[in-house]
């Protein structure tokens, strides 16, 4: 490992006011021998016993098919991974839990049985439950031998979960709740041998969360869903009628159900961000193999600029998204072990850590979530025709790509939070984002510092593109408060346009951060690629920034205040000039030389 | 039962091959290691046999430090313990040798290996040890069972296969469908790294061969198609370009 000691506490959403040095963050090549045999196993795994069966799978004849599969992988322990020790699991630190769902997440419909199982199903228990409901069912799912499914969604009730209408009433002999009401879109559900459900008990304002058995009786479902993608995912409406759950299968205390749903859905955003990039790096790696095999004016695709474009897009989009994501995993990490030696528990410690660093698992689920879209969309034009073909692996990436921006919480939902949060911190005074806010309000009223090329450090220029697309996002920000104060809720459009520039950032200086503490070891001259990378994820984040910015900015500044503000925003997106085709071309070469996804 | 399997390290199959030094060194740059496919059956196969019959198994490798990450591999598939014989190896002989040596020491009921390396692919290190300890060897080994002191199996023949049954202690080259690939679970991973893997230094054996020179196969050429009732064509193009006629 290269070592990173010490590193300094950082609060989530902070990066949005406070420089980060390389030596700060973690970067994916840190991960040790050790880990990435657990990578591997999980990459093995999907070989042997997965990718084999893709069609199979999807046909979904049976539920047993994906069921036996859990089992496979609860005999191998990837099922455990997250559980203590004590509870039958392996007690994995969160970024290795992260690197497991990206190695397993390029299994299509069985990476979303295996995460719903290890994630939602699993994590409510581990975070929320008592010993006594700890020791009853966390070993069991650790193992596989009982599946899990999670039971939030109704009908009526989508993003809104909170307004769900199923009820839990107590029995006359307060022994039991009876549960009565819908669940739809029940990932596991037709196998699933424990349920997590979320219902109201009398007319609360929250829901409450239980732990509920199969064979508590009372519980029916639907044949499995037919979807756009995902076919082999088990996706059912469960009907829960007077279903009676002992009152210690109550999860946590009565009206923390939302909570918990929140809680678990931070972590569930953020591994998703990790399997989706597992995705996309299988879909990148068949396209570049694809493009070398197939031929037309009597070469190789792979030879064409525009395929190189593609292939290289596809390379600087992962990569930027893989430094940010484990970044943020890294910084969880931390943050549990901090408060662990402050004496917390463990599953306390992690919730926590999760909820301060809820922001980046809400920006890092939107960026990797639309980077396996583009991926997958790019990856069927390098495909051509034989994209559009069932029989080539293009039709199953790009169909099940699509689901990820919407569970785990829309990816507009996700915008909205991420720039909420940011908010509310703000004016708790928890982050002071108010005080740079104002400080670049007047800046752009003075005369801009023409010095862009900072020092001769390494990234002394891209660091000062960094500061500045930060300020355009305070600048705009700090406006949008002063303009529409607490209706700022109400324009949707400005804040998905904020959040924009915010994950912008975010994952732009992550990648440069990455790319500067690898060449830190290994040089600059074997890392020439990864620093094309970084800077043409700069480049393009610049653009964007940009061009979120402009449409925020026109859509509520008028007059002096509008020329004002679209000049500091031209102040703030400004970046010297480079030949990104060459760096493109030199990424897809050294794909295409070794016909595989090699970063 | 006390179970030797011999792993190498080599280049994973999709690895592209160069030289350097004047075509005397292959040029590991950028190049995936992993364990040997054949060793990796005769593991898979020695870790089902322990299951069965109790037991130890010791893997070993004659190799240079870098080909730790597969010995630790090969700990969290199922072995208990591992020896690498720290050296360069540089042929079958000297190989077989310190196989050899280290087996003497251990005094193992069933020293097992794939049936041949994937890079020098020579396919005699069995047939070596066998000799130098002086005991039977058998290669090909495609299936295997223990039965008391008596090892059961079957061997890819000529055109067909052929059972045998032999007393311990034995050498096998093996390959599949000996057993099938095992994937190293979580919780073997994790104790992998608590298992002993002793370095030991490589008895001295007198030098057999030096080398002089890798080359690379010539690349395949485009492929002719002839029409499968222009026989004339196909004759006079075996006779003039390939030479075989």
């Amino acid at each position: 490992m290269i070592a990173t000691q010490n590193r300094a506490s950082i609060k989530g959403g902070e990066f949005l006011i406070k420089e980060t040095e390389a030596s700060q963050v973690f970067i994916p090549e840190e991960f040790t021998e050790e880990q990435q045999m657990i990578a591997q196993s999980c990459r093995d795994f999907l070989m042997a016993e997965v990718w084999p069966r893709l069609d199979e799978i999807d046909q979904a004849k049976s539920p047993a098919l994906m069921s036996s599969l859990m089992d496979k992988a609860g005999a191998l322990g990837l099922l455990g991974t997250a559980v203590p020790e004590e509870y039958g699991g392996f007690g994995m630190n969160f970024n290795t839990s992260m690197l497991v769902a990206e190695a397993t997440g390029a299994g299509n419909s069985f990476s979303v049985a295996l995460s719903a199982h290890t994630g939602i199903g699993t994590l409510p228990i581990l975070y929320y439950g008592n010993d006594d409901l700890k020791s009853r069912y966390l070993s069991k799912l650790a193992s596989g031998e009982w599946k899990a499914a999670y039971c939030l969604t109704e009908p009526d009730s989508g993003s809104d979960a909170n307004s769900a209408k199923t009820k839990a009433a107590l029995t006359e002999d307060g022994k039991h709740y009876v549960i009565n009401g819908q669940k739809m879109w029940i990932t596991n559900g037709g196998f699933a041998d424990l349920f997590i459900v979320f219902a109201k008990i009398e007319n609360d304002k929250n829901l409450t969360a239980f732990i509920v058995e199969k064979t508590f009786g009372g519980i029916t479902m639907n044949e499995p869903e037919k979807k756009m993608g995902i076919k082999g995912s088990d996706t059912r409406q469960v009907f829960f009628n007077d279903c009676q759950v002992p009152v210690e299968n109550m999860l946590s205390e009565r009206g923390n159900g939302f909570k918990i749903a929140v809680n678990v859905l931070n972590i569930g955003r953020i591994k998703l961000a990790a399997a989706t990039l597992g995705g996309a790096k299988q879909v990148a790696e068949q396209a570049v193999k694809y493009a070398n095999e197939r031929k037309q004016f009597g070469t190789a695709i792979a030879n064409f600029g525009a395929i190189k474009h593609k292939l290289a897009e596809m390379a600087i989009k992962i990569y930027a998204s893989e430094s940010a994501s484990y970044r943020a995993g890294q910084n969880i990490d931390d943050l549990i072990e901090d408060h662990k030696e402050q004496g917390m528990t463990d599953a306390a410690a992690k919730l926590k850590a999760l909820e301060q660093f809820a922001i980046e698992c809400a920006m890092m689920k939107v960026h990797a979530s639309e980077v396996l879209d583009y991926v997958a969309d790019e990856g069927v034009q390098v495909y051509g025709g034989m994209g559009f073909s069932a029989d080539a692996p293009m039709d199953r990436a790009y169909r099940d790509a699509r689901i990820n921006r919407l569970f785990e919480g829309t990816n507009e939902i996700n915008r909205l939070l991420t720039v909420d949060m940011l908010l509310k911190r703000a004016m708790k005074g928890e982050l002071d984002i108010m005080g740079p806010a104002l400080a670049v309000g007047k800046e752009i009223m003075s005369i801009p510092d023409f010095n862009m090329d900072g020092s001769d450090e390494l990234f002394a220029a891209e660091k000062i593109v960094i500061k500045n697309l930060k300020k355009a996002a305070l600048m705009i920000a700090g406006a949008g408060v002063q303009k529409f104060m607490m209706k700022l809720s109400e324009e949707q459009e400005i804040l998905m346009n904020v959040a924009d520039i915010a994950i912008e950032v975010y994952v732009a200086e992550s990648v440069l951060l990455r790319v500067e503490k690898l060449i830190g070891v290994r040089g600059e001259a074997a890392c020439a690629l990864q620093k094309d990378m970084a800077l043409c994820y700069l480049h393009e984040a610049v653009d964007k920034a940009n061009s979120a910015g402009r449409t925020a900015i026109t859509s509520f500044a008028e007059g002096d205040e509008l020329r004002v503000m679209l000049m500091g925003l031209k102040r703030f997106t400004k970046i010297e000039p480079m030949n990104t085709k060459n760096a493109r071309r030199r990424i897809a070469d050294a794909m295409i030389e070794e016909n595989k996804f090699v970063f | 039962m006390k179970i030797l399997v011999c792993i190498t390290n080599v280049p994973d199959t999709t690895a592209k091959i160069a030289f350097i030094d004047n075509d005397t060194k292959l040029n590991k740059a950028g190049v995936q290691y992993i364990i040997g496919p054949y060793d990796d059956y005769a593991l898979a196969r020695a870790v089902e046999l322990k299951e069965q019959h109790g037991g130890s198994i010791t893997v070993l490798n004659v190799g240079e430090a870098d080909g730790e990450q597969q010995i630790r591999k090969a700990l969290a598939i199922g072995a208990d313990d591992a020896i690498r014989v720290n050296c360069e190896p540089s042929d079958s002989y000297f190989v077989a040798a310190q196989i050899a040596h280290c087996a003497k020491e251990g005094s193992y009921d069933l020293i097992l290996m794939g049936r041949e390396s994937i890079d020098f692919n020579s396919g005699v290190v069995h047939g070596l040890v066998g000799e130098m300890l002086n005991i039977p060897s058998f290669s090909p080994v495609m299936k295997l069972d223990i039965d008391g002191n008596t090892a059961k199996f079957a061997r890819e023949i000529e055109g067909g296969k052929e059972y045998l049954e032999a007393s311990l202690p034995l050498v096998l080259g093996c390959q599949e469908p000996i057993a099938e690939w095992k994937i190293p679970n979580m919780r073997g991973i994790m104790t992998a790294r608590t298992k002993p893997l002793n370095v030991v230094e490589p008895v001295a054996v007198p030098e057999a061969a030096t080398l002089e020179k890798y080359t690379l196969p010539a690349p395949k050429g485009a492929v002719k198609m002839i029409a499968a009732d222009d026989v004339e064509s196909l004759i006079a193009l075996l006779k003039s370009e390939a030479k075989v006629l």
